[in-house]
C-alpha cells in the first residue's frame, strides 16, 4: 500500500472517529440535560429506560423516527427540508478543526488528533458558525407561519449581533498566539499560561456570545414556549425537529470545545511533560483532559439554563450592541497595549 | 382613592455598579442552584415505593354485606341521586322466597353500575347511603383500564366477597 493511501486511510479514520464521538456526546447531552435539570430541581431525571436512564436517548430517537413525517401544505417544500439539514450540516462541520489531542507517533509517522490540520482553524470555525444562522432563518421562513417567522427573525438578529463581540474577543486571543491555527494557540498556552488568566474579560465576553450563538438560555428567545409556541421549529415534527434539537446540542458541544481550546489550554495538562511519559500516553491523557473540560462546560451550559431568567428582546439587543462590543473593543485595546509594552520593555 | 394610610410607594432602585456587571449576581445565582444538586431528591420511585395514604382516603368503591352474608344494598337510589357526576345507575328487583339468604330486604339491586370515568371519588354516595352499603376503601385504587368496556364496574366487581370481607368505616 502506497504511503499516500495509508495516510489517507488514517486521516479518514480520525475524521470518522471525531464525527462519531461528536454524535455520541450530543446524544448523551440530551440525557444529561434532563438529568442535570432534574437534579438541580431536587428531583431525579429520567431513570427508567435502562440503568440511570442510559437508554433514554435511544427511546427518544425511536419515538422521533416512528412519528409521522409531514410537511404543511402551504409551506415551501424544498426549503422546509433544507432548514434542519443546513442546521445539522453547519453544526457538524465545525468539529473538524478542533485539536482533540497532541500527535500520536507510530514508528516515525505522526498522526495529529485533528480532523483537518489547517492553519486558519479559528477563521473556519467563525465562518461556519456564521453560516449556522441560515438553518434557523430558512426553517422559520419555510414554515409559512407568522410565529415561526418572528422566531427566525429574532434568532437571526440575535446571532449576528453576538457574532461581532465574539469575533473581537477572538482577535485578542489571536494577538496573543500569533496564529489562526488552533493547534498553535494551544501550544502558545502550553508555553505560557492559560488564556483565561491572560484574558479574563475576553473569556466572559466569548462565553456570553457562545450562549447566544447556541440559542441557549438566557438567550433562548427564538425558541421559548411562553412567547412563540416553538419559534422557528413550531411547524416541525418527527425527525426534522429531531435534527433541529440535535444540532443545538452539537453546537453546544463544539462551543464548549472551542472555549476549552481558546481559553483553557485545550489538551494541555500543566506539568505533564515533566513526568516523562511515553508520547502516546501523554496524548491520551491530553485527550482525556480536553474531554473533561468539554464536559464541564456542557454542564455549565445546563447549569446556567436552570439558573437565569431569559432576556427580553430589547435587553438582549442592548447587551449585544451597547455592552459587549464596547467591552470587546476595550479588551482589544488593553491587550494590544500590554503586548506592545512587554515588547518594548523586554528590549 | 386610598382606603387607608398604610400604602407603601415602591420604586425600582437603579442598579448599582456591581449589579450592572451581571457577572457577580450570576455567580450568586449559580451558587444557589448548585446547592440543590446535592440535596436529597423528593422523587418517589413508584411502583417499587408507594406513598402513604391517609386513613380517610377515598379509593375504590365496595358494596358491603351484613353479618349474615346478605347484601345490604336495597337499590333505594339515594347514592345515584347524591352523585354529582351521575356515575351510578341501578335496576331494582323483588326478592324471591329462595333468595332470602342473599339479600336483606325485599328490594335489591339486580343491576348496579358505577362508571369509573365519570366518578370523581367525592364520597357523597357513601354519606348518602341509609343502609351503610357503599363505602370508599382507603387502600384500593381503580386500576388502569385500556378500553371503555373495562371502565363500567358492575356488581361482580363492586360487591365484596362473602369470605374475604373488607375493613371499611368504623371497623378500621
Amino acid at each position: 500500500m502506497s504511503p499516500e493511501l495509508l495516510e489517507l486511510l488514517v486521516r479518514s479514520l480520525v475524521i470518522f472517529f471525531i464525527f462519531a464521538i461528536t454524535l455520541l456526546i450530543a446524544t448523551y447531552s440530551t440525557l444529561a440535560e434532563r438529568k442535570v435539570a432534574g437534579f438541580l430541581q431536587d428531583r431525579l431525571g429520567p431513570d427508567r429506560a435502562g440503568p440511570f436512564g442510559l437508554f433514554q436517548p435511544l427511546a427518544d430517537a425511536v419515538k422521533l423516527f416512528f412519528k409521522e413525517e409531514f410537511i404543511p401544505s402551504a409551506a415551501n417544500k424544498w426549503l422546509f427540508i433544507v432548514g434542519p439539514s443546513l442546521a445539522m450540516l453547519t453544526a457538524l462541520m465545525s468539529s473538524a478543526v478542533i485539536p482533540f489531542g497532541n500527535v500520536f507517533v507510530f514508528d516515525g509517522q505522526e498522526i495529529p488528533v485533528q480532523g483537518m490540520s489547517v492553519d486558519i482553524g479559528l477563521l473556519y470555525i467563525f465562518g461556519v458558525v456564521s453560516l449556522g444562522v441560515y438553518g434557523l432563518m430558512i426553517g422559520g421562513w419555510a414554515s409559512n407561519n407568522k410565529f415561526s417567522l418572528l422566531g427566525a427573525i429574532r434568532a437571526a438578529s440575535q446571532n449576528i449581533s453576538y457574532e461581532l463581540a465574539m469575533g473581537m474577543s477572538i482577535i485578542a486571543v489571536l494577538m496573543l498566539a500569533g496564529s489562526l491555527d488552533l493547534r498553535e494557540i494551544v501550544i502558545d498556552q502550553q508555553q505560557s499560561v492559560w488564556n483565561v488568566i491572560r484574558q479574563p474579560l475576553g473569556f466572559i465576553i466569548f462565553t456570553t456570545c457562545a450562549f447566544a450563538e447556541c440559542n441557549r438560555t438566557p438567550f433562548d428567545l427564538p425558541e421559548c414556549e411562553q412567547e412563540l409556541v416553538g419559534g422557528y421549529h413550531t411547524e416541525y415534527g418527527s425527525m426534522k425537529l429531531g435534527l433541529y434539537l440535535f444540532s443545538e446540542y452539537i453546537n453546544m458541544f463544539v462551543s464548549s470545545a472551542v472555549i476549552s481550546t481558546l481559553y483553557f489550554g485545550g489538551y494541555d495538562v500543566p506539568y505533564l511533560s515533566q513526568l516523562g511519559l511515553d508520547k502516546n500516553i501523554e496524548t491520551i491523557i491530553g485527550i482525556a483532559a480536553l474531554f473533561g473540560k468539554i464536559f464541564f462546560f456542557i454542564f455549565f451550559f445546563m447549569w446556567v439554563r436552570w439558573t437565569l431568567p431569559r432576556f427580553r428582546y430589547d435587553q438582549l439587543m442592548n447587551l449585544g450592541w451597547k455592552s459587549l462590543i464596547p467591552l470587546a473593543i476595550l479588551n482589544l485595546i488593553i491587550t494590544g497595549g500590554v503586548i506592545l509594552a512587554f515588547e518594548n520593555f523586554s528590549k | 382613592m386610598q382606603l387607608s394610610n398604610r400604602t407603601k410607594h415602591l420604586e425600582p432602585k437603579p442598579l448599582n455598579f456591581w449589579e450592572r456587571m451581571y457577572v457577580p449576581v450570576i455567580a450568586q445565582g449559580l451558587n444557589i442552584t448548585i446547592k440543590h444538586l446535592f440535596r436529597k431528591k423528593v422523587t418517589i420511585r413508584y411502583p417499587e415505593v408507594k406513598r402513604e395514604l391517609s386513613p380517610v382516603f377515598r379509593g375504590l368503591h365496595i358494596l358491603k354485606r351484613d353479618a349474615q352474608g346478605r347484601e345490604r344494598c336495597t337499590a333505594c337510589g339515594l347514592c345515584a341521586l347524591a352523585c354529582p357526576a351521575e356515575a351510578i345507575s341501578m335496576l331494582s328487583a323483588e326478592r324471591t322466597k329462595d333468595e332470602k339468604g342473599l339479600y336483606r330486604e325485599e328490594k335489591y339491586a339486580a343491576v348496579y353500575e358505577i362508571n369509573m370515568l365519570r366518578c370523581i371519588f367525592c364520597g357523597l354516595c357513601e354519606d348518602a347511603c341509609p343502609k351503610a352499603a357503599i363505602y370508599l376503601q382507603k387502600d384500593r385504587f381503580a386500576p388502569a383500564f385500556f378500553g371503555r368496556e373495562q371502565v363500567i364496574y358492575g356488581k361482580d366487581r363492586l360487591v365484596e366477597s362473602v369470605t374475604n370481607r373488607a375493613k371499611v368505616g368504623l371497623d378500621q
